[in-house]
């Protein structure tokens, strides 16, 4: 493909002497990968300032507010932490199941049943209130899992054994998914007519850095809680998943190329049920860590959007786990910041242009684009 | 130009493609009003030739005229503009759409409001002149494959060509819709249109073409010769009956037992319709099972069948005498049954893993590279880089996505994973297709070394001279059928068994 930079003149005396030429990659060097996403992110952000400047505003003010309010000190950054902790267990939900090319959109619902799992072994009592930490968050831990692979099992079968598109029954499950959480919310546990249980007992929170206030005051008022640590954990669990263990090979074969998946002997039927529930299992952890991390109690509307979030999030690690974790955090920061300096503005505005910039950015992995003199090419 | 005899005049074509050579010299010349076959073997060149003359690629030297104009077309629309149109072997047509917006889309009328009724009694007309049945308000996802044909020929005809090029239009079709289509071609060229009818059937284009112009290795054998001063024995020598370009040294060596048997297999293809009929076959160690037939008659779903990738609806399937049938492909590969597929890239490999991961697809489950649940990722590149040395894999590392290898590398790749498992049963489906010279005689060379070894080797392959310099015996199929084992290494004679051709009396009681 060559396009001239310039139009040729008609009688040929003036010429632009050079020509955009793209050609197919052979070979990527190392670090490609990570300049080119460095370089999008930038061009992204160059792309918002020049938007705020047209519409009047000062952009380097408008960053650099974002900046401080999500990174700006260790309060506001443990804040930002806070919001990403649901972001890379979604993340994680999203690449393992996007690995297999599996489009589980349907990591907000399997949040929700996470969250409603942990909650319902309080509420039913079936954890006793006298129980130990541990043992009350473990089991919290299980039941949101269990929940949300479950969440994950409908969607997973109906591809698995009668071939339903799963972008369909995901979503459309999230829907049911936040119905159900709410009639519970309001209808069975609702504390007094609010739209929220009774608050858990203690043994049922996450700890937070600020319970160590006592030893190193410094932590006092930090709410960075013990889900980032899991959240962590997952990301390195995941990756082992994926790139040491026998069955994350499958998945990373199937995900290529289902045909040769199938000719080496891979069962694709229970790849893709397992797939999706390990998805779902994760989705729900993320709910759990909500509950036990920060509301602790169920109640509606636990979620502005992660699990939706969470698609983007796994695309722009491009579905590597261990990238989940820092791009949840810019994420964390950007939805933290959003909501100082304009709820669903500038913020949101610049998630998107570097979502737009990053995807763009993936031709320059696979081409190279080169400025040749049109003369020496003669 | 009413009393230019010539339409179309093709001159010196030469088409390359990395590392094929598709058309070489050749020439080609259309008359007005004719049907002019284009005949030879897959991979012939026939395609490619066409199109050129489509406005699909451009040719690298070579003229083509148009009556007294040479013409260099950019795109199909430039060739359509100039009367010249052609129809693919898939058909790009819309299926929820109607017949009328089918043969519509892309034409500059109707430019806004769509007025259907009206253009589908234009259609209907159109249809008519032509002796195409067709209902213009017909979904396309309604019709049957032969009506699909007819609409793809009123797109054409409804844009005013004058040379219309078929590429294999009778693949598709059944006995009695290949008669219809032939009278809707006779009535074209009765009112001046040019035809080129592409088929390796030779029935079928003596039956219907003027004059013929066999391709071979994309080189013309058999410059349009008019169809009624020749025979079949002819042409099939002119289409498969080349010199054997290099011997591979195969020593006769006694085979063994009996290790692959079909028993009156039946399967359908993809389609449901039915691809394998009843084949009965046996296959020994230390022997190589020539397979010689045009693709498409039912040798990819034999294959499938005996490797687990498709269910056989009747018959048995046995290796080493224990009953297979219907086992799932894993099974398949622990029974020791290695298959290099037909097709490379969408089968045989995973483009965007690495070479290590490609080598290791039929061996990750067992030791020394499955530890546990874990796979040993260090044994595995290990494994890998001993393989790339030991097959000749040419490529910077192990680490390299499959899809940057040159097309004889990913047949290397594959083969060094397949043959690497010392299989008892080999299923080679066209091993050497689309490689050079040199690559193709080193897998010759892996396939008869496995052999030696004491391998029993199913080869499937549309290239005579390898069938002819691998194999210990060779049977011919047709239509899901084996027509009959060959005897004489004579390609005029497997040449017609292979294309449906009649054979003699004696010979189709045997089979």
């Amino acid at each position: 493909m060559t396009m001239p930079a310039a139009a040729p003149r008609p009688n040929g005396r003036l010429r632009w002497p050079f020509a955009l030429r793209i050609e197919a990659r052979l070979d990527a060097p190392r670090g490609l990968a990570t300049a080119v996403s460095l370089g999008a992110i930038g061009v992204a952000l160059l792309l918002g300032a020049l938007i705020l400047r047209v519409v009047g505003g000062d952009p380097w003010r408008a960053y650099g507010h974002i900046a401080r309010a999500a990174f700006g000190d260790v309060g506001v950054f443990s804040d930002t932490l806070v919001k990403a902790t649901p972001l890379i267990l979604v993340g994680l939900a999203c690449s393992v199941a996007f690995r297999m090319k599996l489009w589980n959109i349907g990591a907000e619902g399997q949040f929700y049943m996470g969250a409603l799992g942990s909650s319902i072994v309080i509420l039913t009592g079936l954890v006793p209130e006298a129980a130990s930490r541990p043992v009350t968050l473990g089991v919290m831990l299980l039941a949101g899992m269990l929940f949300g692979a479950f969440w994950g099992l409908i969607p997973g079968w109906l591809r698995a054994r009668l071939q339903v598109n799963e972008i369909i029954t995901t979503l459309m499950l999230n829907y049911i998914a936040i119905a159900f959480v709410n009639f519970f919310v309001f209808g069975v546990w609702s504390e007094g007519g609010f739209q929220m249980t009774a608050t858990f007992q203690r043994a049922a929170w996450f700890p937070r850095l600020s319970d160590l206030a006592d030893q190193w005051p410094g932590l006092r008022g930090l709410t960075t809680h013990f889900g980032l640590v899991l959240g962590v954990i997952a990301s390195a669990v995941v990756w082992f998943l994926l790139y040491r263990s026998r069955w994350g090979y499958e998945i990373r074969l199937v995900g290529d190329n289902p045909k040769a998946a199938e000719y080496a002997g891979v069962n694709i039927t229970r790849n893709t049920i397992l797939v999706m529930m390990v998805s779902g299992a994760l989705a729900g952890v993320a709910g759990m860590s909500e509950i036990s991390g920060v509301v602790h109690r169920l109640q509606t509307s636990i979620s502005p959007g992660y699990g939706f979030t969470g698609i983007i999030i796994a695309w722009l690690a491009k579905l590597n786990p261990i990238m989940v974790v820092p791009v949840s955090v810019l994420f964390g920061g950007l939805i933290l910041a959003g909501r100082e300096i304009q709820p669903a503005g500038v913020p949101r505005l610049i998630q998107g242009i570097i979502l737009f910039m990053l995807i763009a950015s993936e031709v320059l992995l696979r081409y190279r684009v080169r400025l040749v003199r049109v003369a020496a090419e003669r | 130009m009413m009393d230019v005899p010539l339409a179309v005049e093709m001159r010196g074509i030469v088409k390359r493609f990395p590392g094929v050579l598709a058309n070489d010299q050749a020439d080609f010349d259309l008359q007005r009003g004719e049907i002019h076959a284009l005949l030879g073997e897959n991979g012939a060149g026939k395609t490619t030739l066409m199109s050129m003359l489509a406005g699909l690629y451009k040719p690298d030297a070579g003229t083509i005229r148009l009556g007294d104009e040479t013409v260099s077309f950019r795109s199909p629309r430039d060739a359509i503009a100039r009367g010249l149109g052609m129809i693919h072997q898939h058909f790009t047509l819309i299926g929820p759409h109607t017949v009328t917006e089918n043969i519509l889309l892309g034409m500059d009328k109707p430019r806004f409001l769509l007025n259907l009724a009206e253009y589908d009694h234009s259609m209907m007309d159109l249809g008519e002149r032509f002796g195409l049945q067709i209902t213009p308000t017909a979904k396309i996802w309604q019709l049957s494959v032969g009506e699909q044909q007819r609409v793809e020929i009123l797109k054409m005809l409804y844009r005013g060509v004058r040379v219309l090029i078929m590429d294999e239009p009778t693949a598709v079709l059944a006995p009695q819709e290949v008669e219809e289509l032939f009278k809707t071609l006779r009535a074209m060229a009765g009112e001046g249109k040019s035809i080129v009818f592409i088929s390796h059937k030779l029935q079928e284009v003596m039956a219907i073409a003027d004059r013929i112009t066999v391709l071979r290795q994309g080189r013309v054998t058999a410059p349009g010769i008019p169809s009624a001063s020749t025979t079949k024995e002819d042409l099939a020598r002119m289409m498969v009956g080349r010199p054997v370009l290099f011997a591979v040294d195969r020593k006769p060596i006694q085979a063994g037992d009996v290790v692959l048997e079909l028993e009156g297999v039946c399967a359908a293809n993809d389609r449901g319709l039915p691809a394998l009929r009843e084949v009965s076959l046996k296959v020994r160690s230390g022997e190589i099972v020539g397979v010689a037939g045009v693709a498409g008659n039912g040798q990819r779903e034999m294959a499938d069948v005996i490797t687990g990738l498709r269910r056989c609806t009747a018959g048995r399937i046995r290796v080493h005498g224990q009953d297979v049938t219907n086992h799932p492909a894993l099974q398949m590969i622990r029974n020791g049954v290695s298959h290099i597929p037909e097709d490379r890239t969408h089968v045989g490999t995973a483009p965007n893993l690495s070479i290590t991961d490609n080598l290791i697809m039929k061996t990750f489950r067992e030791p020394p590279l499955a530890k546990g649940l874990t796979l040993d990722h260090h044994a595995a590149r290990k494994k890998a880089v001993q393989l790339k040395a030991e097959y000749a894999i040419q490529a910077p590392n192990v680490e390299v996505p499959t899809r940057q290898l040159s097309g004889g590398n990913l047949q290397r790749v594959i083969l060094a994973r397949e043959l690497s498992l010392k299989p008892r049963l080999l299923i080679a489906m066209q091993p050497t297709r689309g490689l050079d010279v040199g690559a193709i005689e080193g897998v010759q060379r892996l396939l008869l070394d496995q052999r030696n070894a004491g391998s029993a080797i199913l080869l499937v392959s549309e290239e005579l001279e390898e069938i002819f310099a691998l194999s210990d015996r060779i049977v011919a199929m047709y239509e899901g059928k084996i027509v009959g084992e060959v005897q004489t290494r004579d390609p005029e004679t497997i040449g017609m068994m292979m294309t449906g051709g009649k054979r003699s009396p004696s010979e189709a009681g045997a089979a």
